[in-house]
């Protein structure tokens, strides 16, 4: 499966021709047969990609090189430019520069690292702020295209899975993949037989090295899944709903029968926390080191692991909460209810931050991409649907599995994962930020238990079900993202490193009143305050200082300065001003005309044969 | 089947040897960074905070003096030197870098009212209550020498103020009338007077270095060139001017520490209204001094503190202050642009660093790169309310705490008195003037 289209891949032979009729300079390593072959072999596409690509100072009169240099694929030598600038810069040894300015960089890099919405104008503002707020955004091109060039460091390149010529994808089997794969990644899929412990769930740590189950007959281990070794393994002999790793891998919080316990990567008891219970799923919002718990009393609880307090309870009011979920990209809690409703929320707010009808009948399961902009959810009416969580909440696309799906999941590249009874799903999208395709799954895989959890593992190609047989880590190539932020979280970090991190983490931990739809809203001009500051300031002056005062003629020389030139001069200006008004008033009055026309005239019988 | 894992190899991940860095691979795509405002916003808050715990101003004391210092000099060529002129009319040469007097001049009889480097650095001037002008070498006597002045003139009034050109071998005068002197004369080379009065302080602007400006009692600031012998404009504003001091890096403005509380900075093209206010002093300005940047001044005041004002902003960044501090007559800020010096009547002579919470001595690149990225995200959400309200808390003393409290009851009463006055006469019959146009009384070319 590749996602990503690469740029000039495919060119239309005939701007070869073209191209082939002009003559080239020659580069000075180049033989004459190297040229022929580059005349010959597809070149990059010339004319259409020509003003997608920025480049920070741009000479004139010279062709850019039109492919990304960032593809990596092996690059036949590119031919060099047609025309040069009038002055052809030459080196000491005489030879020409065949690649003169900054290198380009594709657009599509540098949309994905742009901060700033184009498309919105800038304020109208005093020339000193507009000048510093156009400065910022120069800033923040530059940043970006830096950042974009960056993308070339990149090490690693995501996985992939593709059948031969009508071959279906979903029909390949697990054990073929394990075959096809390096050891290193064979390694990777297993399967954990633990029958008598019952259904399991299971979570992986932000760094995705570790692994943490815990079955409903009681049995709680944790372990590194890459080199398999266990990191405890205890039974608290009681039921257990959820478990989840607190922000490192070395805290551990369990959803029991009763109570919600937290323990060390020992299995000792660190906390039995009283005020959480009866809770039946968990989720840890890792930057604000907050543990959202929903319970069977409906309540939504958040806990705030760094210092152990209860920040907020808030009452959902529908009933016993069993289906919560997490927005990765803003920390909004998605909870789904039986009636078919999924709410919103943050901590800051007592009420549901909004409410999206998704099913005729229950909520089954509800999943949020990386970027949050998808949700996927499934009913009780047998339908899975995937929703833009981007202002509208409109759903995208939708489609009716034969059992419905029990539980979801995102991976880090989009894809989504759907159990269905002892059936895995997997379905694929185009890229990161697009929705996965529901046409037609990309990988299926059928288990020896019924689906308990689900989650894809972070930085590596990996699914793990846990089920009523026990845990089935999958291999689904092209489902992680495969270069992490050293800083960010790093599956090979030291201990040093973990506990430097750790640090910083509760340094910068953001504060859980800052939870909203939109994370960024905190960067953007607060306006209504803004008004309201104006509005006060009007009030304690008594006037508007901002106000241009009344034309006051100047004195002019002497014997020009009479009174009535002066009133004849105070006039000219008054009158022209009301011109202004006019004429701009005039302008505004033909659009306001149209608008009112329909409703203006008294309605008949025959406009609705006016066209 | 065409298959590929992500498959990475450990070794290209971690260090190979205990003795190597740890290998951090960095990957800047925005979905991996998620909560970047917020947790931007948390750094800033944090880095707020600190800037105020480690606000730690108050460097060294220098104590010896026997009465109020009354003026302060910096040497032209060595940071660490300072020279002061005390009530009592001794004169003492401080090495900051050791925090000692180094050398100490019985100079004049009564106060020594003025002190001046050349710009060579091998010699200063004082003047004082004896009417005279002094000039004395920078080193102090050799063995068996006697403490001795180069020159000594003897004018017919007394002498309120002096200050060197900064490129020739010229000297001005203040007193009754803005004398200009050689160096090599007894006699002045031309002195200017525009009215009769005693004038407080004159000043060589550093860039056009042939102006001059002067202040005098009659609340009335002068202009001269020193090319022509007649004044070019003064300006009148509502109170006394104490001094003034040059912009270092705009040749055409100057700032005004005033006696009504205020400093005013003037565009001198252009003296009708003041370029900015600048009042947070809540009582007489006695001293202003420009930073070697131009971009911000340091005044101090008679009621026992120093303020640091930007020069496009009307309020203060900083306001020191000492339990042992009393009214500050003088104020210098050194060439490095790090420190400042304050000379007060409690006979001291106060070093304060120029940015409160700066660490002082070498930084490691790390350190600098850290305190650069903190200061950038200070500036991107500086107004924010919650880092805004951290950023400006100041602690004052009680006197002046409850002195601003009062002034504010005062000016909003004139201005409540003001509008009312507008909104029960006659529209049009009672002009608003602004705050600017307000201070200045006239300007007479």
């Amino acid at each position: 499966m590749e996602t990503v289209p690469k740029l000039g891949n495919n060119v239309p032979p005939k701007k070869d021709k073209l191209q082939g009729k002009k003559k080239k300079p020659r580069r000075y390593w180049e033989e004459e047969t190297t040229q022929t072959a580059a005349g010959a072999s597809p070149g990059p596409p010339r004319k259409r990609k020509r003003n997608r690509e920025l480049r920070p100072q741009k000479p004139k009169n010279t062709h850019s090189t039109k492919k990304s240099r960032i593809s990596k694929k092996p690059q036949v030598p590119k031919k060099p430019r047609e025309r040069r600038s009038p002055g052809p810069q030459r080196s000491l040894s005489g030879a020409q520069d065949p690649f003169t300015g900054p290198a380009p960089v594709p657009v599509e890099v540098v949309q994905k690292f742009c901060r700033i919405d184009k498309s919105k104008k800038l304020p109208r503002s005093e020339t000193k702020i507009r000048s510093r707020l156009e400065a910022a955004e120069a800033q923040e091109e530059e940043i970006s295209v830096k950042a974009a060039r960056s993308e070339l460091l990149l090490a690693e390149e995501p996985g992939f899975l593709e059948g031969e010529d009508g071959e279906d994808t979903a029909k390949i089997r697990q054990a073929d993949i394990v075959e096809a794969v390096d050891i290193a990644s064979a390694a990777k899929h297993f399967d954990l037989n633990l029958r008598q412990f019952g259904p399991y769930r299971l979570n992986y740590s932000r760094t995705g090295r570790h692994l943490a189950f815990g079955g409903r007959r009681g049995h709680v281990a944790a372990l590194d899944w890459v080199t398999k070794k266990l990191m405890c393994e205890i039974n608290v002999m009681e039921a257990v709903r959820d478990i989840r790793f607190l922000h490192s891998e070395a805290l551990l919080a369990v959803a029991q029968n009763r109570w919600l316990h937290i323990y060390d990567n020992q299995g000792i008891e660190l906390h039995c926390i009283r005020r959480c219970d009866r809770i039946t799923q968990l989720e840890f919002l890792p930057f604000h080191f907050l543990l959202a718990t929903a319970s069977e009393t409906g309540f939504l609880t958040y806990l705030d692991v760094s210092v152990g307090k209860i920040v907020a309870a808030l009452n959902a009011r529908a009933g016993r909460l069993n289906i919560m979920t997490q927005n990765p990209y803003n920390a909004v809690i998605h909870l789904g209810h039986s009636n078919g409703t999924v709410s919103l929320w943050s901590p800051a707010m007592k009420e549901p931050l909004a409410k999206i009808l998704c099913h005729r009948g229950g909520v089954r399961a509800v999943a949020v991409d990386s970027t949050g902009t998808h949700m996927a959810t499934s009913g009780l009416d047998h339908q899975l649907k995937i929703f833009d969580l981007r202002g509208t909440f409109q759903p995208l696309s939708a489609r009716t599995l034969p059992q419905g799906a029990g539980h979801l999941a995102f991976s880090q590249r989009g894809l989504l994962a759907a159990g269905t009874g002892d059936v895995v799903n997997i379905w694929a999208g185009q890229g990161k930020a697009s929705p996965p395709s529901l046409e037609q799954p990309y990988l299926t895989h059928r288990l020896s238990g019924h689906v308990h959890g689900l989650q894809f593992c972070p930085f590596e190609d990996v699914l793990g079900v846990g089920h009523s047989g026990g845990i089935t880590s999958m291999l689904v190539p092209g489902a992680a993202e495969p270069n992490f932020d050293g800083l960010e979280s790093n599956p090979y970090r030291s201990r040093k490193q973990r506990q430097e991190w750790e640090v910083k983490a509760l340094l910068e931990k953001v504060p859980a009143e800052l939870i909203c739809l939109d994370p960024r809203a905190l960067a953007e001009v607060d306006v209504i305050s803004l008004e309201q500051e104006e509005k006060e300031r009007l009030e304690r002056l008594g006037y508007n200082p901002d106000t241009k005062p009344p034309f006051q003629p100047k004195p002019k020389q002497k014997g020009r300065s009479s009174t009535a030139s002066l009133v004849k001069r105070k006039r000219k200006v008054m009158d022209e001003e009301h011109r202004d008004k006019v004429r701009q008033s005039l302008e505004q009055q033909p659009q306001k005309q149209e608008k009112a026309k329909p409703t203006g005239a008294r309605p008949s019988a025959l406009d609705r044969f006016v066209r | 089947m065409k298959v590929k894992m992500l498959s990475r190899n450990p070794d290209s991940y971690v260090r190979e040897t205990k003795l190597d860095l740890q290998r951090v691979p960095r990957n800047y795509d925005p979905t991996l960074h998620p909560f970047e405002v917020p947790r931007e916003y948390v750094r800033a808050l944090n880095a707020t905070k600190l800037e105020r715990v480690f606000a730690k101003p108050f460097l060294a004391s220098l104590d010896g003096h026997r009465d109020g210092v009354s003026c302060l000099a910096k040497h032209p060529k060595s940071l660490a030197t300072v020279l002061s002129g005390a009530c009592d009319g001794e004169v003492r040469i401080w090495n900051l870098t050791k925090r000692k007097c180094i050398r100490m001049i019985q100079a004049h009889e009564g106060f020594v009212r003025g002190i001046c480097t050349r710009f060579c650095g091998t010699s200063f001037f004082t003047v004082g209550d004896d009417k005279t002008v002094k000039q004395w070498k920078m080193d102090g006597p050799s063995y068996g020498e006697e403490e001795e002045p180069l020159h000594t003139i003897l004018g017919k009034t007394v002498y309120t103020g002096i200050d060197h050109h900064w490129k020739e071998a010229v000297f001005a005068t203040c007193g009754q009338q803005v004398d200009i002197w050689d160096e090599q004369r007894t006699s002045p080379i031309c002195s200017m007077t525009w009215g009769f009065d005693s004038i407080s302080s004159v000043k060589f602007n550093p860039i056009e270095t042939f102006l001059l400006g002067s202040c005098a009692s009659d609340r009335n600031i002068v202009l001269y060139d020193m090319r022509q012998a007649t004044p070019l404009k003064k300006v009148i504003l509502d109170m006394r001017t104490n001094t003034i001091c040059w912009n270092p890096m705009e040749a055409f403005i100057f700032t005004a520490a005033n006696e009504d509380y205020n400093l005013y900075t003037f565009d001198m093209r252009a003296l009708d209204t003041p370029v900015m206010i600048h009042m947070d002093h809540v009582s007489a300005v006695l001293d202003v001094d420009y930073s070697p940047t131009g971009k911000d001044f340091v005044s101090a005041s008679f009621d026992k503190s120093i303020r640091i004002f930007p020069v496009d902003k009307s309020r203060s960044r900083e306001v020191y202050h000492t339990k042992r501090m009393q009214h500050v007559i003088c104020v210098k800020w050194t060439s490095d642009s790090k420190y400042i010096m304050c000379g007060s009547d409690e006979m001291n002579i106060r070093l304060w660093k120029a940015n409160a919470s700066e660490k002082l001595g070498v930084l490691t690149s790390r350190e600098k790169a850290a305190t650069d990225y903190n200061q950038r995200l200070k500036e991107k959400f500086q107004h924010h309310p919650h880092i805004k309200r951290i950023s400006r808390h100041r602690h004052l003393p009680k006197s002046i705490y409850s002195q601003i409290q009062e002034q504010r009851i005062m000016k909003e009463a004139r201005r409540r008195k003001e509008l009312n006055r507008i909104k029960h006469s006659k529209p049009g019959s009672v002009q608003r003037v602004s705050e600017k146009k307000k201070r200045v009384v006239a300007v007479v070319k």
